[in-house]
């Protein structure tokens, strides 16, 4: 093996979170594991191949940890699979802009496995503040190769590649019994710092932006900002693309004209018709929002929010990485649950988990736009957004509070969060990311869930058991402010929250009007007996009612447990109709 | 002159004289590098007061502004 290319191996990728581990495994591998400047992102174990140097490399990407010794359930993991020996070399990622505290875990990594490779990554930010590390005399004090990285431009990456290639064991010092005073000896002699250029403008913008007076306001302006520029930006381009899937209505009507009616039936009024409004209403808005967010992310905004709100989310019995969590799931709530992960304490992750599906998602922010403008004017639409999200955000707050002193009592945690330094957004990444990932990723599933639904929908409808069901779910939904018609919808959009308006419109019609629904559906509604309160009440029950198949699904996963599962879908429901119930009472 | 490193002023750096907090914090600090001796300088404090972030070997933690009694500082 000596110096010879190895044919395969299994390379570990470890070390803190948020030094670009993951943004390294893409580098290496192509894949694209999801990134930003915050810690926790990275969850359970990912894997990916590359080929190169006349071999195969398989890199394990380990959640990141601050040491090997810790009792959280990421550190177990990668404890675990490091000592395991399954790994033909680990590889220890550091953050050369604070090596010190990297190298804590490169020492006790060192102590535990013989053939380790040291990546110093985000050198060039690091060079920026003015830290110059020497690679050779770190090797030496190591007794392990060491590269220096900076992932994100690729840099390095052909020298890391070699160096694992030909890792041998380790001889040097296998033992530090100290490791916090060591990393400091090390590091201290192996950096060589420089002024650091870009520290007045990072001390100076993160002042501002966790000040006093500035703070919330900012953070309030900027969410405002994201959720305006969705709803407006949207707008447009939604249009477009349903006179577009219109044509191509009309274009497969055609060619199913010899078909039988049942057939041209299923397929266009059902499956066409209905994937057609999801994908209309569903793929712009969340095309501009999860770009948006991604910037806040990339940059490092998210976890300053967390400390500017966890006073208020204390007084609730949870943390400020909950709002974190919250602000995640107004782009989707499965991935609010999953995020829940980087809350420590098992009762607050529970409060989180349980309490996401009230920040409404992307899936029903059309929903909110269109019955807000549809009933409340132009602006009515942004307003309702805005409005319904506020207050999604206090009723998640509100059930916190009085989870946590009730069914959830817990001793207040302690919280540690890290800050990691702004950086520049990377906006071609960005893009790419969150449009390919995210959102092509989202509406993928939507559309899988959408063609079904809307061919059974059909069905229902041509058998008349849409409008039998509406009947006899008519009295409940009477008694909440909606009619039967409504909650039926809501009920049949269990698997995607964006099917809630085209089966409305399905079981209203016998079919989905493709035209646009803007002033054809308005008029629909209206002849359908519904008022402005009608409105309020279907917009409240949006925000307040059981989470999406998809959602739920994932909390049985993340919580592993049916009880607590059914819990989530039975607190936001039973706030749901409490609410429109008063609402129903208050307005008459 | 020793003191609780919530009563240093934002932006001046002490040094770590003892971690007191409840175990679990005191173990988690551990791991981030935080122990006697470790230089600190508090940099920003939420609106409200409860939360403080402190840098410490190159990095920014933020914790609750009551739990930094427990961390006890020397000033030179």
């Amino acid at each position: 093996m000596r110096g010879q290319p190895v044919p395969r191996m299994t390379v570990a990728l470890a070390g803190n979170p948020n030094v670009g581990k993951s943004t390294l495994f893409n580098a290496l591998t192509g894949l694209r594991q999801h990134t930003g400047n915050w810690p926790g992102k990275t969850v359970g174990i990912a894997e990916g191949k590359c080929r190169a140097k006349g071999g195969v490399f398989r890199f394990v990407d380990l959640p990141g940890t601050y040491s090997l010794s810790g009792g959280s359930e990421d550190e177990r993991i990668a404890a675990e699979y490091i000592s395991s020996g399954e790994a033909d070399c680990t590889v220890v990622v550091c953050d050369g802009s604070c090596l010190e505290r990297s190298l804590i875990l490169a020492l006790q990594i060192l102590e535990r496995t013989e053939k380790v490779v040291v990546c110093v990554n985000l050198i060039d930010e690091a060079r920026r503040r003015g830290i110059h590390i020497d690679a050779g005399e770190l090797s030496r004090l190591l007794g392990a190769p060491v590269v220096l990285t900076a992932a994100g431009k690729k840099r390095g990456l052909e020298e890391l590649l070699e160096r694992i290639a030909a890792a041998v064991p380790v001889t040097l010092p296998r033992s530090w019994p100290d490791p916090v005073a060591a990393a400091q000896e090390i590091a201290r002699s192996c950096i060589r710092r420089t002024e650091d250029t870009s520290a007045r403008w990072r001390s100076r913008v993160d002042e501002i932006l966790v000040s006093r007076r500035f703070g919330i306001p900012i953070m309030l302006l900027l969410l405002l900002l994201i959720l305006w520029i969705t709803v407006w930006g949207a707008n447009y381009p939604s249009e477009l693309l349903g006179k577009l899937l219109d044509s191509g209505y009309f274009l497969l009507k055609r060619w199913l004209s010899a078909a039988p009616g049942w057939l041209s039936g299923v397929i266009l009024d059902g499956m066409y018709a209905t994937s057609a409004r999801v994908i209309s209403v569903m793929l712009p808005p969340m095309a501009i929002f999860f770009p948006l967010f991604t910037v806040l992310e990339d940059i490092g905004y998210l976890p300053r929010m967390a400390f500017l709100l966890d006073g208020k989310m204390c007084r609730c019995g949870g943390c400020g990485k909950q709002a974190l969590t919250l602000c995640m799931g107004l782009g989707c709530n499965a991935v609010g649950v999953t995020g829940c992960r980087i809350i420590d304490s098992p009762r607050e992750r529970l409060l989180a988990v349980l309490t996401n599906a009230m920040v409404p998602c992307n899936g029903r922010f059309p929903t909110l736009i269109l019955l807000g403008s549809l009933f409340f004017g132009g602006a009515g639409g942004a307003l309702a957004v805005a409005g319904f999200t506020v207050l999604g955000v206090l009723g998640a707050m509100a059930a916190s509070g009085v989870l946590s002193r009730t069914a959830l009592k817990h001793e207040q945690s302690t919280f540690l969060m890290e800050m990691p330094p702004l950086r520049r957004p990377r906006i071609g990444q960005i893009l790419v990311r969150s449009l390919l990932d995210r959102t092509l990723h989202i509406a993928g599933r939507a559309l899988k869930v959408a063609a079904p639904a809307g061919a059974l929908l059909w069905l229902l409808a041509k058998c008349s058991l849409l409008g039998s069901a509406a009947a006899a779910l008519d009295p409940f939904g009477k008694a909440m402010g909606m009619n039967g018609v409504i909650l039926l919808a809501f009920l049949l959009s269990l698997p995607a929250n964006e099917l809630l308006i085209p089966v409305i419109l399905m079981a209203l019609t016998g079919a989905i009007s493709l035209q646009g629904i803007g002033d054809a559906g308005g008029e629909l509604l209206m002849a359908a007996g519904w008022t402005w309160r009608t409105a309020v009440c279907t917009m409240l029950f949006t925000v307040f009612h059981w989470p999406c198949a998809t959602t739920l699904l994932t909390i049985r996963r993340e919580t592993g447990s049916l009880k607590q599962t059914a819990a989530a879908f039975v607190l936001p429901t039973a706030m749901g109709i409490l609410l429109c119930m008063m609402v129903k009472l208050l307005l008459g | 002159m020793e003191m609780g490193l919530e009563r240093l002023p934002m932006g001046s750096g002490a040094t770590v004289t003892a971690v007191n907090t409840a175990p679990a914090l005191k173990n988690r600090l551990e791991r981030f590098g935080m122990v006697p001796g470790t230089r600190v300088v508090p940099r920003y404090r939420s609106c409200d007061g409860t939360v403080t972030a402190v840098e410490f070997r190159g990095t920014v933690v933020a914790l609750r502004t009551r739990d930094l009694r427990d961390i006890r500082v020397t000033r030179p």
